[in-house]
């Protein structure tokens, strides 16, 4: 038999690069994201294809919402974010899984193990579980660049969305990956379906069995499919594993027996039992959280699984032999240099005034947080995107008369803070808070949002006005002011509305170092 | 460990053009025919924190993360950075560091192709033919950056031993 050989184009891709290649590749024509580390890259690469149409949304529940409608509406579309990005679109993810889909529709979240930028290092693998819904964990580039792929054929064969799990190393890992051509997908009929689309109580009731029913059917698949592939070896050691840790398992150990998820929900339950017991002995290896082992568990085969101590904090190849051995997890003391403010950065003549004045400052998620590491030690609370707004108000709940402030990003104020300064004037609440605006999403190195007024692609587009927004939502006084340009003005200005019994805003504008260089 | 594959521990400070200088080398061994993995981290560690990536290449690589006591080569940036590094050499590998001076005199008027002129020292050791350096510099510069940063790159690359 000929074969008439095909030219193999490669491209030198990063995880984030291939998986937006294979979804492209897939016909994907709506994506869309809030930025987040290590997620980011995936939106930016969509945005280098012209024929697609990708957005910055203002968070991540928007970014869900209208990228799960535009699958409704009968094309394939993603929705990209972080793991603790994900937590802010749980409430429309969760009753996605009851309607299903029309065209393919994918969830790519990528996971932070160590969490080298990140607040916490929840494992999202819990959220297919919990939503019941199919997740494929690519172990490298290559794999995310195929995996997508597969994900938007089931989300349409099984009429469900599909979530495409990355971690850190493979987002941000780069690998020659055979590329190929664009498959084009034609955009199906949006079809008006009461008892699919509209979540009242009586139709819920009938998706959710639909919902389980559907699990029953993609758990069959999953026991045939080549995405839990088993690479026979030697007998005498055998390992479950999946994600970038079969790349550090199959390093240490080339000659044993591997049975390697690529679908690690549903679980292959008969395949696991099966390949539990053709090797002498089975070890699961995972990243963070148990979350094989405590579903293997229960199926009543003997293995190995790592010491509870290894829940925390990334793998790494080194890690494998003692996991192996069955040995704990032995902290090294290394000393890396923390990230800082960088020279000329905005922020410091901020965080210079407010250390001054001595108050207790409330902040979030973004490069002002650096403003609580030495030498300015400024900063003094860190939960979650949005919450120096809301932070200062129940701060003040507790002090009303405390010297309290809220410090906020102006991304992160478009994103989530809006919502806490509505309710803090409805509320009655008082103090400041301070818009850091520096003209872009700096931290995960600057994105344009609603206030820059400029589009994912640097095209101009209707410009936020973050002062009458903060206006329209009842703050009482809200200045302008430049914090670099007259420090001693700000000061006054800063002591002056601290005084005042009111809601202040004060917006300090000044651009990022970094985009100035860019632009 | 697979015998033949080469490993590289790239290490410094945020904002020294760390990634830059493993993405030429990543281009240049896919262009001389290896299977490549490279890794690092971006956000919060590019604001002047501590900055590392990990570039394997061979016929079959599967950790894109080097050992500890398993890199060939140590290429550092910066002398601070060394003692957190330098756990990842293997006995024989090869600690690049000294001619990190002689790199920073070479680009002195441009300190920021100071990744270039290191790369420069690296490619005389690597497996990895002139021609694939040449394509991966024309890869990951652009136009108007290229002719200068070759010219480190040979410069470099000739530098007395």
């Amino acid at each position: 038999m000929t074969r008439t050989k095909r030219p193999v184009h490669k491209a030198f891709l990063s995880g984030n690069e291939a998986l937006a290649r294979g979804a492209w590749q897939a016909g994907l024509k709506v994506a869309c994201a809030y930025p987040g580390t290590p997620s980011t890259e995936i939106l930016e690469a969509l945005a280098t294809y012209p024929e697609l149409d990708v957005q910055w949304s203002v968070n991540e529940k928007v970014a869900y919402e209208v990228a799960f409608a535009a699958a409704v509406g009968g094309v394939r579309s993603l929705f990209a974010c972080k793991h603790v990005g994900l937590n802010v679109a749980m409430d429309p993810l969760m009753t996605s899984a009851y309607t299903g889909v029309n065209a393919g529709f994918v969830i790519v979240v990528c996971d932070d193990p160590g969490m080298h930028s990140s607040q916490n290092e929840q494992d999202t693998r819990w959220v297919s579980l919990y939503a019941k819904l199919p997740m494929l964990e690519p172990a490298n580039p290559g794999e995310a660049l195929a995996f997508v792929g597969e994900a938007f054929a089931l989300s349409e064969r099984f009429d469900t969305p599909v979530i495409v799990r990355m971690t850190t190393r493979i987002s941000h890992g780069k690998e020659d990956v055979v590329i190929g051509e664009r498959d084009e997908v034609t955009t199906l009929a949006l079809e008006k379906d009461f008892r699919k689309y509209v979540m009242v109580p009586g139709n819920a009731r009938g998706r959710h069995e639909v919902l389980e029913k559907r699990l029953v059917r993609l758990k069959a698949l999953a026991e045939k499919t080549r995405l839990n592939r088993i690479e026979e070896g030697t007998r005498s050691l055998g390992f479950i594993t999946s994600s970038v840790t079969y790349q550090y398992v199959k390093e240490c150990y080339p000659d044993a027996s591997f049975l390697k998820l690529g679908m690690s929900y549903p679980f292959c339950d008969e395949k696991i039992r099966a390949f539990a017991k053709s090797v002498r002995r089975c070890v699961v290896v995972e990243e963070l959280d148990p979350f094989l082992e405590e579903h293997i568990k229960t199926l009543g085969v003997r293995f190995a699984a790592k010491d509870p101590s290894w829940r925390l904090g990334e793998l790494g190849p080194d890690a494998i032999g003692p996991i192996v051995r069955g040995e704990q997890r032995k902290v090294r003391q290394t000393k890396s240099r923390p990230p800082r403010l960088c020279p000329g950065c905005p922020h410091w003549a901020t965080f210079s005034v407010l250390k001054k004045l001595g108050v207790f400052v409330a902040g979030d998620i973004g490069c002002y947080t650096l403003g609580a590491l030495p030498p300015t030690s400024a900063l003094h609370s860190c939960l979650c995107m949005g919450a120096g707004v809301t932070f200062n108000e129940g701060l003040r709940r507790a002090h009303p008369d405390g010297p309290i402030v809220g410090v906020v990003g102006d991304s992160t104020f478009v994103h989530s803070g809006v919502t806490g300064l509505i309710s803090a004037a409805y509320n009655k609440s008082r103090g400041v808070i301070f818009i850091l605006d520096n003209r872009t999403t700096a931290m995960t190195g600057g994105q344009n949002h609603p206030a820059t007024g400029l589009t994912i692609r640097d095209e101009p587009t209707r410009e936020l006005d973050l002062a009458a927004l903060c206006r329209a939502c009842g703050a009482d006084h809200v200045d302008v002011i430049d914090p670099t340009g007259n420090l001693k003005a700000f000061e006054a200005l800063v002591v002056e509305r601290l005084g005042a019994d009111a809601l202040s805003v004060i917006i300090a504008k000044h651009p990022c170092k970094l985009i100035k260089r860019k632009l | 460990m697979n015998i033949e594959t080469c490993n590289v521990v790239l290490g410094g400070i945020g904002g020294q053009g760390i990634l830059k200088a493993s993405e030429i080398c990543g281009w240049a061994a896919l262009y001389e025919g290896y299977h490549v993995k490279k890794s690092e981290v971006h956000g919060m560690a590019q604001r002047g924190g501590s900055v590392e990536s990990h570039l394997r290449f061979g016929q079959r690589v599967f950790s894109p993360l080097v050992n500890r006591g398993g890199a060939d080569f140590l290429l550092c940036f910066h002398e601070e950075e060394h003692s957190r590094l330098k756990p990842y050499l293997r006995k024989g590998g090869r600690d690049l560091l000294r001619y990190l001076d002689a790199a920073r005199k070479l680009v002195v008027q441009e300190p920021r192709a100071l990744n270039t002129a290191m790369v420069g020292v690296l490619s005389r050791e690597l497996p990895i033919g002139e021609a694939a350096w040449e394509k991966a510099l024309e890869t990951v510069f652009p136009p108007k950056f290229l002719s200068f940063n070759r010219g480190v790159f040979f410069e470099a690359r000739t530098m007395e031993r």
